[in-house]
């Protein structure tokens, strides 16, 4: 099974602030992680860094034991790693369906074509299979700019997931939603994990869902990790019930 | 399947224009204003593929339009061409000069890259103002273009111009239709709604975007061949800024977002301008003052505001 994730000392510094600060972390392929940490602890700039989205400052970055450290932010892509986004990062006229369709046919190469009709039925299909999987079915003609809040960020995960990641990185899908939106959100990310055997990382703030659903999380404070290990582990470690959880959650 | 019914469409229009034309009905104004209207339609037209489809403002795009009509003319006058033949070899030249200024445009942030089309614009407007011994400069092309017929067509007579030039018409928004509609087309859109998520799934904007520029010069480039037939001649006007600007303006009284968008436009500004030039000397307020009127009013153009319009009344019905 593939989709191991190895971060080796992560550094990453913006002039004088150190936004990644000696990260080391792995995901075994096909486990469900979370990531927490105060704003503006890193989490955000770590997933830049493994996209490629911004160049590391010193450290390593392993896909499956092959470096991928400072490749350009498509052939990362290619290798497989997804990403969805902390604000929806969409293509606001195009339907879903359609979204889908030209996420599909730009990752494979596919958009040079004159003479044929957008999308082709084969893309189609697949684009319809992701829909499924998301439960985006009922909004497939919808244009991504009246979807609402929920379904954008939906969308988003939806388009990182049609170029068949083997680990994907979400930020905060939960962000902006109201408490009902999301469970049902959570829960669909958690289905979409368990359907496809995925190596998935998510960002967020909500602890009832982390401690819920993650087989492990990561904590950062000040671009440094202060502790990692099952929900259960992490929720007794005083470093963490000090620094960042405060009262309400301690024990 | 699209691309059939859209031909198809387009062969009606050209039918029902030549069976008016040549039964009877015909006046020289009917003539004249159709070879103008699709002269005109066909670089707002293609200036549209740029604007509202690939989201690239370009000022400069009257640049192609007189590349087009020069090279036309110039080739005429040697006597040695065909008609068919100088129209792919003009269009080739424009399509040339769009590859090797958009390679140096496109790559520039909305701003920049409206400034330096026209920058490229202007300077090739001063070529022809002072290359006298070419293009006679500010006198334009002089002395007639031949028109030797072709195919039973001879151009030289304003009522086969007339149905050529529509014809011309009809084949290239059939043509750039079929680009929309295309793979091809979905990229551009990707390109103009979002290009950081659209180079992150592996498009490259430079490519998209200089092919969709070439695409949209060689339109004009063949906009300016009609022009030239036209006015059997060239004028260093046609590559002035204005006839970039008459040209935004089409697509503006029309419409972005609706693909015949800039052919309504295109209607309406001739009209308009017919009517106020007969009535007025100060024709380039009053169209000023009507076009400022439009967008203020409608925020969009015509067909746009009814397109939407119309969606929303059948929405709302149960
Ligand atoms: N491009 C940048 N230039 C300078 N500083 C930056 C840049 N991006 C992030 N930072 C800084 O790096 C630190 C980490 O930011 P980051 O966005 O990764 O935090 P985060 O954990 O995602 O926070 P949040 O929970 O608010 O999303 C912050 O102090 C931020 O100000
Ligand atoms: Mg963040």
């Amino acid at each position: 099974m593939s989709g191991r994730l190895e971060l080796q000392g992560l550094r990453k510094s913006f002039g004088g602030v150190v936004a990644t600060d000696d990260v080391t972390l792995g995901f075994e392929p096909g486990t469900l992680s979370a990531i927490i940490g105060p704003n503006g602890a890193g989490k955000t700039t770590l997933f830049h860094l493994i996209t490629g989205k911004l160049p590391v400052t010193a450290g390593r970055v392993l896909l499956d034991g092959a470096e991928i450290t400072g490749l350009d932010r498509r052939e990362i892509v290619r290798r497989g790693i997804g990403r969805a986004f902390q604000v929806a990062n969409l293509f606001p006229s195009f339907s879903v369906q359609d979204s889908l369709a030209a996420a599909l046919m730009a990752h494979a190469g596919r958009t040079a074509g004159l003479f044929s009709t957008f999308p082709p039925p084969d893309v189609q299909r697949q684009a319809e299979e992701v829909m499924e999987l998301c439960g985006l079915t009922h909004l497939s003609r919808t244009e991504a700019r009246h979807l609402s809040h929920g379904d954008q960020k939906l969308l988003d995960i939806a388009l990182a997931l049609a170029l068949n990641p083997k680990v994907l990185l979400l930020d905060e899908p939960t962000a902006g939603m109201g408490p009902d939106e999301r469970w049902r959100m959570i829960e669909r990310v958690y289905r979409l994990w368990e359907a496809r055997k995925l190596t998935l990382i998510f960002i967020e703030h909500d602890m009832d869902i982390v401690f819920k659903i993650a087989q492990s999380v990561r904590v950062l404070r000040y671009g440094a990790v202060l502790a990692e290990g099952t929900p259960e582990e992490v929720r007794r470690n005083p470093a963490v019930v000090e620094a960042y959880l405060g009262a309400e959650h301690a024990l | 399947m699209g691309f059939g019914r859209d031909s198809a469409i387009a062969l009606a229009v050209l039918l029902v224009f030549i069976l008016l034309e040549f039964t009877g009905l015909r006046s020289a104004g009917l003539v004249d204003f159709a070879i103008r209207f699709a002269t005109f339609g066909l670089l707002a037209l293609s200036l549209n593929l740029l604007i509202g489809s690939a989201g690239l403002v370009s000022f400069g795009h009257a640049a192609y339009f007189g590349m087009g009509a020069y090279s036309f003319g110039l080739l005429m006058q040697t006597g040695a061409w065909s008609v068919p033949a100088a129209i792919l070899a003009a269009v080739a030249m424009t399509a040339l000069l769009a590859l090797v200024i958009g390679a140096l445009c496109v790559r520039l942030s909305e701003i920049y890259f409206a400034f330096l089309t026209l920058a490229f614009q202007m300077l090739l407007h001063s070529l022809i103002l002072s290359w006298i011994g070419l293009t006679g400069g500010d006198q334009g092309l002089m002395g007639g273009i031949p028109k030797p017929p072709f195919l039973g067509v001879d151009l030289a007579r304003q009522d086969h111009l007339a149905a050529f030039s529509l014809f011309c018409l009809v084949a290239s928004a059939v043509a750039l239709r079929q680009i929309l509609r295309s793979p091809f087309g979905a990229a551009l859109r990707m390109l103009r709604d979002n290009p950081d998520r659209a180079a992150f799934l592996g498009l490259s904007v430079f490519r998209y975007r200089l092919a969709a520029f070439v695409i949209a010069g060689s339109f004009a480039g063949l906009a300016g061949v009609l022009m030239s037939l036209y006015v059997s001649g060239a004028f260093p006007s046609f590559a002035f800024w204005t006839t970039s600007g008459e040209a935004i303006f089409m697509i503006m009284l029309g419409g972005v977002s609706v693909f015949l968008g800039p052919l309504v436009g295109t209607a309406i500004f001739l009209m308009l301008n017919d009517w106020i030039t007969a009535v007025t000397e100060h024709h380039g307020l009053f169209l000023g003052i009507i076009l400022l009127i439009i967008v203020l009013g409608l925020r969009k153009g015509l067909l746009d505001f009814a397109v939407e319009h119309w969606r929303a009344r059948r929405g709302n019905q149960p």
